[in-house]
Formats: structure tokens, C-alpha cells, sequence
């Protein structure tokens, strides 16, 4: 029937980057955090994603800085395999097999050539044993290795990377499980265990949740379920070890980290604060309080000026010396449950679903990052399990995205359901959405369904919700009364509809926005906003209606809805059923930029996709399990530029993309192949050189720096005539090593005297200094000829035969003297050319 | 790092009185200036000419002030008895009064002695007033008469026994010097024509009259007694035009506002209450400390005078533009030592460049608590603000918060009987209105939860309680008769709508399609 060997789903970013625990690299530049099947490089300054280290064919499950080069780093990976790369160009040097599937990776410097992983334990049969493994690596050139070297450590470890955790030089490992706390000596090769009861006298749970080591100290610390951190020292006798409790967190510990000093010790937990304690005096804490949510990993920069925790909204904050949050890099957040159905924003084209707790996300799927959070909800978050907190829970945009309108309720054990309907102008000055009008309790139930009139303006907008308690309410934009000056146009009822006491469903507009259907329960019912009458009402029982959309274009007179069997199609010009399909359709979309209707169906536990046009009997599009499980969110996104595909396949592609969110909450969309292959060249071009930043000060000296950098590999002194005489002024100054030249003093005011008689000099010699600089110009001629025909491996010539001073001559003052004219003649030169630029 | 997001104190929409020009106008004075009388205010007259002192007729003594004086600038003290209605001349010259031991006497307002003394009436002058030639003075009495005096010759004119019972208000016509009106406790208004022996017109009020007032032009009088105000249009023959009954004691006394545009009353109940004199209905409502017998308003309204039983005359001032601004911008914050030391109120230059300090967030003291998790003290300062600010939605709000963080109950918990009470008290004052209900219903709940234990130890907590309960059964009893009455209002409406046939198609057919009316389509709904 459809070729379907062009289209295929492809994942569209999104993906957790909070998985596990971030690295910084050594110079504190990057940041690498596994996202999905790939490791995502970012910078630490300008948040922007420079790098994606593609290969792993499965979910990432560990980075790690490979401990003899801090250029490279290790990953592993569910598919069974580590590989190392080169992070900052993005290479892959080498794959090593291991063959079972790893759930965290360690290593020590201590041990060279060897990594410790986590696989599950082949010795019992059970699923949830786990053991750490020591792997050697085998040092041969090739790409592909096949490890064989694999010696078991610990059995019955706990695959959670934050349990196991190597102490002072790589001289021990501690390794928690359960209540119980091991520690092996690498030196002895034996293993110490100690354990707690599961429970202590006043009821706290005594159950491990993360490990630390201090870095200089035989001292280990510990983080619990019922949020205290336990100093376990002396842990090299069985019998006599001792520990000492810390208690702040009122949740459980979720990571632990020491400085590389082992001066501090940072816990983060659910209350999303980072806590600093100070070791040997725990009774000093500083707190970095209200990060936003749950922290999940901590993580230290090797030379200890930054911080890093990543939060259970996927997102990680990158802090400066414990006092200052730097900067954030926020991936989509998905949570457990999308509540809101996925939007549009008609205005930045961004996605926008509910985010965080009490927030819309706005993300962008062009650039995968999150524009922004827009607070819905107003207060405070309180981090505490098991609070009733008020979510999200629905959204919708008007035609032209100037007003957004949103529902937010909080479900009390016991009491009835608290509702709020906001409303949020589009602020130009701003550019971002202002609350206008706040309506507590607007209906007595939960709302199931909120729609804006697509095709009014914004004066005379109108929102319909429906809710449970069995009225629909129209929402009008009303100008405020004549003798209040002081608030502008607010949101009123207009209109409360019912029909024979049913429960409305769901509420649609048509695309010109002169019909408004409503379902109550098996019962279509079809009003007209400009009088509030009821027109018509349809119905094709058995099931109540779920899904209601208008055909758009030129099937404008078809209305679709779906019951739990059947697909039906009505003709609003005679009343009656067009088609009806059976098949259990789990949503219903139209685009809103063309004829076409997608339809999900859940069939034999996977999702289905079917794309048609009402008026037309055979679909354009369908595919088999698109997803496994059912698809209940869904969007067709505008694109941006026009694709021009004629194969009659894709051509439902040409103008939106359709996003939609499988039940494991991943964003997957779909993607022609042509288009795969524009995205590909022109990723090529996205490496940005994110180095050092552009400032004054860089373009000054920087090229010295750069040129500096080069010279060694290009060949001896090399490069000099390419440049400004100036710089090869000032290198041959700050070349010259210091045990050569005069004293400080001596070479100052030398230098300066030369300076001062530069004016007088300038008039009486202006003749010679033209000359020279003629010269000096024919010779950076020649120099960058001879450059760019040699190659760079030209060597230095000394133009005016001052640079010979160099080599041999040891502090002559008279070379010297010369040499500082000839710097003062060059500088003279080169402030000339500053001042022209 | 995000900072704290206080509580969100929601804004209800404002119950009772809309905010109209009126309301700004009338509230746009000053905190009122009391000055104790030595007995009840019972007359108010303002100086037609400037600088428009004021004479205060109060128990034996008539006092003059001048505009913006805390004390009097003349006293008149020769009265035998109490003193009655002391009135100035058109020209301000001459002041009127009228006596309990019948005397009405005539001052010379820069002088101490009456000038003149008219005796004749048998009894109390309640009455007295100037004719617009300012020749004549007019007098009414408890003894059922009215007489018209010659100035000159301290002579009576003429004597009119028409009323049946005491005469109590009168005033005489501005435009025409043979016109007076006057008012008696026998419920009539006459209108006397000193050229004839008899009045010409009759009104009948229904009430004991207090008080008269005619309309600039003269065509409308206005009439107070009882708890009514009425107005008159003389032009057609005394018909009555309007009757208003606003307050809920015997109205005591009448004004006009400046411009005519306005009409007050002033009332035994302690209320002032100011009409639309084009549409007679209430604009503003003042209100005093004790039963008012007198008022009188300041040319251009300027100042509004007030009388009480008490003995206490309240002057409130009117509000300049002027002075409002340089309140405001007082109130300014100027740039602070710390920033310029170059002085307090060193404006930056051009060329200096200004560093910005973060701006301080400013957090109520409540938010201050939720921020540390305090949250028994969050309740206390919720409350504090209650009793001082008489805000409850700012305590309904704290709690709701605390609701809404799962310490409620720990931050009801754990007091004594002094806070307890007050926090019953909060809980009886408020769990009434609709706004606040939800939440301290749920707070009650719990308060009776945590102390159930102890309840029998206070007498003072088991009256709260008491009292809570029965409240709440009113309450129970009053939603249950409106829903009763709710459910007879549905039944009458279903019947005197004509039904119409609202087609449901049979389920079977295949298109399944139905047209007609809406079901049920309730009227409009306004949600603020």
C-alpha cells in the first residue's frame, strides 16, 4: 500500500542528561553527562552542547575521565561495551567488547590499565545481584578489542554507581549494600564488612544510599535512607572501627562527595539543598538552599573550584566554590506523566508541556533546549514526599499565542479537588506571559477539557473548558466596567452550558470558529458560540466519544470523533454519519496547516499510526507498532522551511513535523531520509570553538599565544616574519630566557629613557625609520611569500641582525642598547597600526 | 538558585461598595478635628461671608469658630437656659437664637450682649431665622406658633397658630421675603405668606418633622422625619416627589452640598448619608461615633461639621491636592548615607556611573517564618496582622499555605489557652464568609482533633466552642432554607417557561442525529 522504507521514527532529543553522575573535565572547561545512547560534552560557561560522542548502541550507564590522560575518557554502556574517546574532538580511539551488559564503571589512578565495572552476577541466578569486575585493558592499536582479562572483586554489590567508591590512592574500595558497609584492601585482598540493623530504636532506616572516600584520609563516609551520614573510621580492624553521625537531610542522602582537598564534604538529597560540611568540624554546614529539585549526583572538578549537581528535573547546575550557581543546563523535562497535552507555542514555535512541578516548559525542537520555565503555579515548592502539590494539569493557546490559558489542581487526601483557571496575556515589552485573570474554583469538578476559539482575535477571544461536574463554561474576554481605571480587560464567564445532566468530555472549536463541539459521554453535541444555541447533536453509541476534531481546509465540514470501538467521520452539512471504522483509536489530531488527521491506534500492545485525509477513503500514511504501548500525547509541530518531498508517502511531512511522547516518556518524531541527510551535513558545521572567550584582552594576546603554541610544532622559531613586527618585538624580549638578560631594573629605565627621546628621535630621524620600516615591510612581504610557498618550515631570518643577540651573547649592554632601539622603533611602528585600526 | 515565592495572598473582589467618584470625593478628608462641647450639638449655621466662621448652638452657650480654629473665636454665654438654633444674617453680621425660657434674642456678633430680646412666645424657641429682606426674623416654639418679628422696633409682626403641635423646623425663602416654611411634630409642613393671615400650602410629612431645606432655586423642599426624607416640588402645589428611607432612626438633620449636586442626612442612627439629588439614591455613607443632631457643610464643602449627642462637634477638613502630593513625596525614598556620601539627596551626574545593588526582597513577616520552616510562628504573625490590619485573608492565606505544606496541624497545635482563644476567635469571626471557609473548616476540624483532650479544663474555650457550634447550625439551618427556597424558584420557573420539545434521537438510528434546542441552558453567570 505506502512505501514505508523512507520514514522511520527517530528519537528527537530530550533525553534524560541526568542519568548518572556528570564529569568535569581537569580544566573545568567541559562537562560530560551520558544522555541516552550518547555522551553529550558541554561547556561549563556558555551551557551550549559542543559535543556528542555517538557509538554506543544502548543506554549509556557511565562516563569517566580516564585517569593517565585527562584528554580522554571512558564510557560504558547496557550494549556491553567501554569505549574510550577523545572528548574535545569527538574520536573515538578504541572499543573495547566486554560481552555482558555494565551498569557502572570505576577506576583508580592508582591502577593503571585496569577498570572496575558492575555486571550482573552470573554466579546466582537471581536479576538483582550485581558484581564488580576488574577488567584489564590490553594496550594494542587496534579500534575493536576483546577483553578476556576479567577477574571478579565483589560479589553482591549494588548496581547504583553512587554505592561503591575508591578511598586514599586506590588502597581500598568501600562498597555498600543494603545496611551493610564493605571494604576491600586491594593490598591484603580481603574485605571487611559492617553492617547495621535495618531498623534503629527510633524507627530510622538504616539502609546505605551512597558511598564517599576521603581523598587523603582513611575515612569513609556513608549516606542513609533516613537522611544522616555516618564517618566511618578505623575501618581497617574488623572489631575497632568507629563512626560518628551526621544528621541534617530529612530525606534520604542521595549523593555524598569530598573536595579534592578532603577539606569539605557535600550531601544533596530531596530537599534540594547543598549542603557543605566541614570535615573534622561538622558542626560547620553552609547550605546553597532551593536549587529547584531533588538532587539526584554531585560531582567535583579535579581541581576543586566547581561544583556540579544534577537534579531529578534533568537538569544540572554547575556552582562556583559552593556560593554561586554559575550556570544551568536544563533538558526537557518529562517526569512521569505528561498532564497537559503537547502544545505549540504559535508565537516561538517551541513545544510546551508541564514541566517541573507548577511550571510550563517551553522547548525548542529545533535547537533541543529549553527556552524557558514559565511559573504557573506561584508558591513555593516544598520538597517533601508524599505532598499533595498543585500540578499543571492542563494548557491551551489562543490562535495567535497572545493568550495562553491554564488549569492547576491539587488533589487533597480528603477534601473535594482545588481548581484554578489563569489566564496569561502575551507581554510585547517582556516578551514573555503575564497573568491577567485568576479564577479559583471554576468548576466544582475537574476540568477534562480546555480549547480557545482558533479564529478570533484577541478582543473578542473565547475559552470553553468542560468539566465533570457536568457544565461546559465559556470564558469571554470582557473590557473592564467604564469607572475602574486602574485594571485593564479581565476574563468572565459568558456562558454555562449543560445537556440533560450528562458529563462533558471533550470540546472543540472549528478552524473558523463558528462551531464549538462538545461530547457528553455517548452524545455529540454542536453549538453555535455567537448565540450559545445548541445545533445539533450527534451520537453513535456504544462508548462514550474521547477524541472531537474539525476538519480543517477544504474537509472544513467533517467533525471526527472517536468512541472506544470506532472512528466516525460526520457531514455537518447533512447531519449525518459520513464513515465509520472500527479500530480503537487512542488519539486523534489534525494538523493544523493542512487537510491531514493522524490517528494512534493501540492494537496487540502497540501503538499504530494512521495519517488520512477525511474526504478520501485510503490512508496516506500508516505504520505498524510505532511504539510499543499506547500513544496518548501527541503534536504536529509547523516547520520552519517547507520541505519539498513528492513521494506521495511523505508528503504529509512537507509542512509539520508529528512529535509525540511514547509511555516511557521518550520524544520521538518522524523523519524522511532526505531530511536525515541535510541534518547530518549540517551538524558537521555545529562544532563551535568554544575555547577561551572573545575579549579584549584575548584578541591581543591571544594570537601571541596561539602563534607560542604552534611554533614547537612547526619547527624552531618558526612563524615570526608572518606576524606584526610588534609581536615579534615583544616575543624576542620575553623569548630571551631570563638568565640572559640584565637586570630588571637596568632594562627598565633603558627602556624607558629609549621611550622618552622617541619624540625628539621621530623628528630627526624620520628619514632612517622610514627606510626602515620600508623594509621591515618588504620583508614581511617576502616572510609571508616565503610562508605560505614554504610551508612553515622556513627559519628565522634576523632582519636587521639584532635577533642574532639571542643565542650566545650573555648580557652585553651594547646589544642590549641596540636591541631596545630597534624594540623601541618596532614598538613605535606597531602603535601606530593599533591606533590606525 | 531560586528565591523564596512568598504567599500568595489572593484578591477577592471587593464585597459591599463600589470605588466611584463620589466614594473618592467624600473620602478625600482629613482625620476629623473633635472638640468637646458642654452639652448636646443641636445647631450648626455656617457665615455666609467669609472666612465663613461657624456658630455651634450647644446646651447654654452658643460658641463662633473660625475656619480652621480649635478653639472658639467668640462665645456668646447670656442664656438662662438652654440655647436654640443660633443663625447668622445674610451679611453675617447679626446672629439669632432662640432659648428654652421662650426669649429669642438677637447679638451683634463682634458684641456680648444681645442686642435686642423678643419676648412673646410661651414657650421654648426651637425656631428662629432671618427673612431674606433681613429686617424680620422669623420664630417657631413648642408653644404651636410661629411669629414674624420687626428687627428695628423689636416689634411682632404677626402670629400664626396653625401647627397642632411643636414647631421644630423652619427656614424662610431667600428669594422671596414674605415666604417661610415651617415643620412640626403635628407631621405637617406649612408654607406661609407673611402678606396673608393664613398658609397657603400644607404638606403632609406622616412623621414628626426635624427638619427643613429648601433647594437653591427654591422649588424643591426637602422634609426629614422619622426615619424619612422627603422632598416636595412646590412648584406643583407641594407634591411630593421622592421618599427616601435609608436610615434606621429619626433623621435629624439636612444639608445641601455646594453645588446642589448632593444632598445629605444626617441621622440619630450615627450615619451621614449623601444622595444624587438627580437620582436620589445613596452615593456615600459617613460614619460617626454617636447619634448625630446636627451637620453643616463649609462653603464649597470645604469642611463637614458634625454634631453628637455626646457633646462632641467633629470637623473634618477637605484634603488639598497640594497637601496629598507632598505627602507622597515625602514618603519617597531618598538615596541613602551609605550610598552618597556626598550628601542625602546628591543626585547622580551624568557621568557618574550608578552601581546597582540587588534589590533587597522585601518578605512579610509571615513569609519570613515559612521560609525557615517556622510554622507555629507563621500562624502567630498571621494572626498579629489579623488583629491589627483586620485582614483575614492574609491569615486564611497562611493557613491555607500550612494546609497546603502538611503543618497545619503542628502549627495549630501546642498552645495555651490565651492563643487558643484567640485562634477560636479568628475561626468564629470568619468560617461564615464563603471565601474563607474551605480552609477553616478543615483548621476547626483539626483544632478540635488536637484539643479534644482538654476540652472541660477552660470555661473560656468551651463558650468558643459552644458558640462555634451554634454558628455553625445557624449556618447549617440558613444554606438549607435557600436551597428549600432555591428548589421552589426551579419548580416556578420550569412552569412559567413554555416547554419546549427537545428531540433525542432513538439511539438505533444509524446517523444517530438529533436536532433542537439546548436541553438546559442556564442564564449567564458572571465569576470575578
Amino acid at each position: 500500500m505506502v512505501e514505508q522504507a523512507e520514514i522511520r521514527v527517530v528519537r528527537q532529543g530530550g533525553s534524560k542528561i541526568t542519568f548518572r553522575e556528570p564529569v568535569i573535565s581537569s580544566d573545568s572547561r567541559f562537562l560530560l553527562c551520558a544522555s541516552g545512547h550518547t555522551v553529550k560534552v558541554f561547556s561549563t560557561v556558555t551551557e551550549e552542547c559542543v559535543q556528542e560522542l555517538r557509538g554506543h548502541t544502548d543506554l549509556v550507564t557511565g562516563v569517566l575521565l580516564r585517569p593517565s590522560n585527562h584528554l580522554q575518557v571512558y564510557s560504558c554502556s547496557a550494549d556491553g561495551t567501554v569505549r574510550l574517546w577523545d572528548f574535545t574532538d569527538g574520536i573515538l580511539i578504541r572499543t573495547y567488547v566486554i560481552g555482558y551488559p555494565i551498569f557502572s564503571i570505576f577506576a583508580s589512578a592508582s591502577h593503571d590499565g585496569v577498570v572496575f565495572i558492575v555486571t550482573a552476577s552470573q554466579r546466582d541466578n537471581r536479576s538483582d545481584a550485581f558484581q564488580l569486575v576488574a577488567v584489564h585493558l590490553p594496550a594494542c592499536a587496534d579500534q575493536l578489542v576483546e577483553t578476556t582479562e576479567l577477574s571478579a572483586v565483589l560479589g553482591d554489590v549494588s548496581a547504583n554507581p553512587a554505592a561503591i567508591a575508591f578511598g586514599r590512592a586506590g588502597e581500598y574500595l568501600a562498597s555498600a549494600n543494603g545496611s551493610q558497609l564493605e571494604v576491600y584492601f586491594f593490598k591484603k585482598k580481603k574485605s571487611h564488612r559492617f553492617s547495621l540493623k535495618d531498623e534503629n530504636k527510633n524507627g530510622g532506616r538504616n539502609t546505605l544510599t551512597c558511598v564517599a572516600c576521603h581523598p587523603t584520609d582513611d575515612c569513609v563516609a556513608t549516606g542513609h535512607e533516613d537522611g544522616k551520614i555516618r564517618l566511618w573510621r578505623n575501618f581497617s580492624h574488623r572489631k575497632e572501627y568507629t563512626y560518628s553521625t551526621l544528621h541534617w537531610h530529612h530525606g534520604a542522602v542521595a549523593s555524598l562527595r569530598f573536595t579534592p582537598e578532603g577539606s569539605n564534604l557535600l550531601s544533596g538529597g530531596l530537599e534540594s539543598v547543598l549542603v557543605q560540611w566541614r570535615y573534622e568540624q561538622e558542626s560547620q554546614r553552609n547550605f546553597l538552599p532551593r536549587l529547584g529539585a531533588a538532587i539526584t549526583h554531585i560531582a567535583v572538578s579535579p581541581d576543586g573550584s566547581r561544583f556540579c549537581t544534577s537534579h531529578s528535573d534533568n537538569k544540572i547546575t554547575i556552582i562556583q566554590s559552593c556560593v554561586k550557581v554559575s550556570s544551568i543546563i536544563q533538558g526537557l523535562v518529562t517526569g512521569d506523566e505528561v498532564q497537559t497535552d503537547l502544545m505549540v507555542d504559535p508565537r516561538s514555535k517551541a513545544l510546551v508541556l508541564n514541566g517541573k512541578p507548577g511550571h510550563l516548559q517551553f522547548y525548542s525542537l529545533q535547537r533541543d533546549k529549553l527556552l524557558f520555565n514559565l511559573d504557573i503555579v506561584q508558591q513555593e515548592f516544598i520538597h517533601q514526599s508524599g505532598l499533595d502539590q498543585y500540578q499543571v494539569v492542563r494548557a491551551a493557546f489562543d490562535g495567535s499565542g497572545s493568550w495562553l490559558a491554564t488549569v492547576e489542581e491539587r488533589k487533597q487526601k480528603a477534601a473535594e479537588v482545588e481548581v484554578n483557571l489563569k489566564l496569561w496575556a502575551f507581554d510585547d515589552h517582556t516578551q514573555s506571559f503575564v497573568l491577567n485573570t485568576t479564577i479559583a474554583a471554576p468548576h466544582e469538578a475537574r476540568i477534562s477539557g480546555l480549547c480557545f476559539d482558533p479564529a478570533a482575535g484577541s478582543r473578542t477571544a473565547v475559552l470553553v473548558s468542560s468539566s465533570a461536574d457536568g457544565h461546559f463554561k465559556a470564558w469571554r474576554l470582557a473590557a473592564p466596567p467604564a469607572h475602574t481605571d486602574d485594571e485593564g480587560a479581565s476574563w468572565s464567564c459568558d456562558f454555562v452550558g449543560a445537556y440533560h445532566g450528562l458529563v462533558p468530555g471533550c470540546c472543540s472549536f472549528s478552524a473558523d470558529g463558528s462551531l464549538l463541539a462538545v461530547s457528553f459521554q455517548e452524545v455529540v453535541t454542536v453549538w453555535s458560540p455567537a448565540s450559545w444555541e445548541l445545533l445539533a447533536t450527534l451520537s453513535q453509541p456504544p462508548g462514550d466519544v474521547r477524541n472531537l476534531c474539525f476538519g480543517r481546509l477544504s474537509c472544513s465540514k467533517y467533525l471526527l470523533g472517536t468512541t472506544t470501538k470506532l472512528l466516525c467521520c460526520w457531514n455537518l452539512l447533512t447531519c449525518s454519519l459520513e464513515w465509520s471504522t472500527s479500530m480503537e483509536v487512542s488519539l486523534l489530531l489534525a494538523d493544523p496547516l493542512s487537510e491531514n488527521m493522524a490517528a494512534f491506534c493501540h492494537q496487540d500492545g502497540s501503538a499504530d499510526l494512521f495519517v488520512f485525509k477525511p474526504s478520501e477513503p485510503l490512508p496516506l500514511f500508516s505504520q505498524k507498532a510505532v511504539c510499543p504501548g499506547r500513544v496518548t500525547r501527541a503534536v504536529f509541530a509547523p516547520r520552519e522551511v517547507m520541505l519539498e518531498s513528492c513521494e506521495e508517502s511523505s508528503q504529509w511531512l512537507n509542512r509539520s513535523r508529528l512529535y509525540f511522547l511514547t509511555p516511557q516518556m521518550d520524544l520521538l518524531t518522524f523523519s524522511t531520509k532526505a531530511e536525515e541527510q541535510s541534518l547530518l551535513a549540517s551538524s558537521k558545521q555545529l562544532v563551535i570553538d568554544d575555547a577561551v572567550a572573545m575579549t579584549p584582552f584575548y584578541l591581543l594576546l591571544g594570537k601571541h599565544q596561539r602563534s607560542g603554541a604552534e611554533a614547537p610544532a612547526g619547527g624552531p622559531s618558526s612563524g615570526s616574519p608572518a606576524l606584526p613586527q610588534s609581536s615579534a618585538a615583544v616575543r624576542e624580549l620575553l623569548q630571551t630566557p631570563a638568565h640572559v638578560l640584565p637586570a630588571a631594573s637596568f632594562l627598565c629605565s633603558a627602556f624607558l629613557e629609549s621611550l622618552l627621546i622617541s619624540v625628539t628621535d621621530d623628528r630627526e630621524e624620520t628619514g632612517p625609520a622610514d627606510q626602515e620600516m620600508e623594509s621591515e615591510k618588504e620583508e614581511e612581504e617576502e616572510g609571508s611569500d616565503e610562508e605560505t610557498g614554504a610551508g612553515g618550515t622556513r627559519p628565522e631570518e634576523a632582519p636587521s641582525g639584532g635577533a642574532q643577540t639571542e643565542g650566545a651573547a650573555p648580557g652585553l649592554t651594547r646589544t642590549q642598547v641596540r636591541e631596545l632601539r630597534r624594540v623601541r622603533k618596532l614598538d613605535h611602528s606597531w602603535l601606530a597600526r593599533i591606533l590606525d585600526s | 538558585m531560586a528565591s523564596f515565592k512568598p504567599t500568595k495572598i489572593p484578591a477577592y473582589p471587593k464585597l459591599g461598595e463600589k470605588v466611584t467618584q463620589d466614594t473618592l470625593y467624600w473620602k478625600n478628608y482629613k482625620a476629623p478635628v473633635q472638640i468637646k462641647e458642654f452639652g448636646a450639638v443641636s445647631n450648626i449655621d455656617f457665615s455666609p461671608v467669609a472666612p465663613h466662621n461657624f456658630a455651634v448652638t450647644a446646651f447654654t452657650r452658643i460658641h463662633i469658630y473660625g475656619p480652621f480654629s480649635q478653639e472658639p473665636v467668640k462665645a456668646f454665654t447670656r442664656f438662662k437656659d438652654t440655647a436654640y438654633c443660633g443663625r447668622f444674617r445674610s451679611d453675617g453680621q447679626l446672629l439669632v437664637a432662640g432659648c428654652e425660657d421662650s426669649v429669642v434674642r438677637l447679638f451683634d456678633v463682634s458684641g456680648k450682649v444681645a442686642l435686642r430680646m423678643f419676648k412673646g412666645h410661651t414657650k421654648a424657641v426651637h425656631v428662629t431665622d432671618f427673612t431674606s429682606d433681613r429686617y424680620q426674623i422669623l420664630t417657631g416654639s413648642d408653644d404651636y406658633t410661629c411669629r414674624l418679628w420687626d428687627i428695628p422696633n423689636a416689634a411682632e409682626l404677626n402670629a400664626y397658630q396653625e401647627h397642632t403641635d411643636y414647631i421644630r423646623c423652619g427656614v424662610t425663602s431667600k428669594l422671596n421675603r414674605d415666604l417661610f416654611i415651617t415643620g412640626s411634630y403635628d407631621h405637617t409642613l406649612k408654607v406661609f405668606d407673611a402678606r396673608t393671615d393664613k398658609s397657603v400650602m400644607t404638606m403632609e410629612h406622616g412623621q414628626p418633622v426635624e427638619s427643613l431645606l429648601l433647594y437653591p432655586s427654591e422649588g424643591l423642599l426637602v422634609s426629614a422625619g422619622g426615619r424619612y426624607v422627603k422632598v416636595w416640588d412646590l412648584l406643583k402645589g407641594g407634591q411630593p416627589l421622592v421618599s427616601l428611607k435609608n436610615h434606621h432612626k429619626t433623621v435629624t438633620c439636612l444639608a445641601l452640598s455646594s453645588n446642589g449636586q448632593r444632598l445629605m442626612s444626617a441621622s440619630l442612627d450615627r450615619h451621614v448619608k449623601v444622595y444624587n439629588t438627580t437620582s436620589y439614591k445613596m452615593v456615600h455613607n459617613f460614619d460617626y461615633a454617636a447619634a448625630i443632631l446636627s451637620l453643616a457643610l463649609a462653603p464649597d464643602d470645604e469642611s463637614i461639621v458634625v454634631g453628637m449627642t455626646n457633646s462632641i462637634l467633629s470637623i473634618k477638613h477637605r484634603k488639598h491636592t497640594e497637601e496629598s502630593k507632598e505627602i507622597t513625596s515625602q514618603q519617597r525614598r531618598r538615596p541613602s548615607y551609605r550610598v552618597f556620601v556626598k550628601g542625602k539627596n546628591y543626585v547622580p551626574k551624568q557621568d557618574d556611573y550608578l552601581v546597582s545593588k540587588p534589590v533587597k526582597e522585601h518578605l512579610a513577616k509571615y513569609d519570613k517564618q515559612l521560609k525557615k520552616f517556622n510554622v507555629s510562628k507563621a500562624l502567630d504573625t498571621a494572626l498579629e496582622t489579623w488583629l491589627r490590619k483586620r485582614q483575614p485573608e492574609i491569615t486564611v492565606a497562611v493557613m491555607k499555605e500550612l494546609d497546603r505544606r502538611g503543618t497545619l496541624k503542628n502549627a495549630l497545635a501546642g498552645r495555651d489557652e490565651e492563643q487558643l482563644s484567640q485562634l477560636l476567635h479568628f475561626v468564629i469571626g470568619n468560617v461564615v464568609d464563603t471565601r474563607f471557609t474551605p480552609v477553616l473548616v478543615r483548621a476547626a476540624e483539626m483544632i478540635l482533633d488536637i484539643y479534644k483532650s482538654v476540652i472541660g479544663q477552660s470555661a473560656l474555650i468551651d463558650r468558643q466552642l459552644l458558640r462555634l457550634q451554634s454558628l455553625l447550625e445557624t449556618e447549617i439551618n440558613l444554606e438549607r432554607e435557600l436551597l428549600e427556597v432555591l428548589g421552589m424558584l426551579d419548580t416556578m420557573f420550569a412552569t412559567s417557561v413554555a416547554r419546549k420539545e427537545v428531540p433525542y434521537s432513538d439511539v438505533g438510528r444509524s446517523n444517530g442525529l438529533a436536532k433542537g434546542d439546548a436541553g438546559s441552558s442556564r442564564p449567564e453567570l458572571q465569576v470575578t
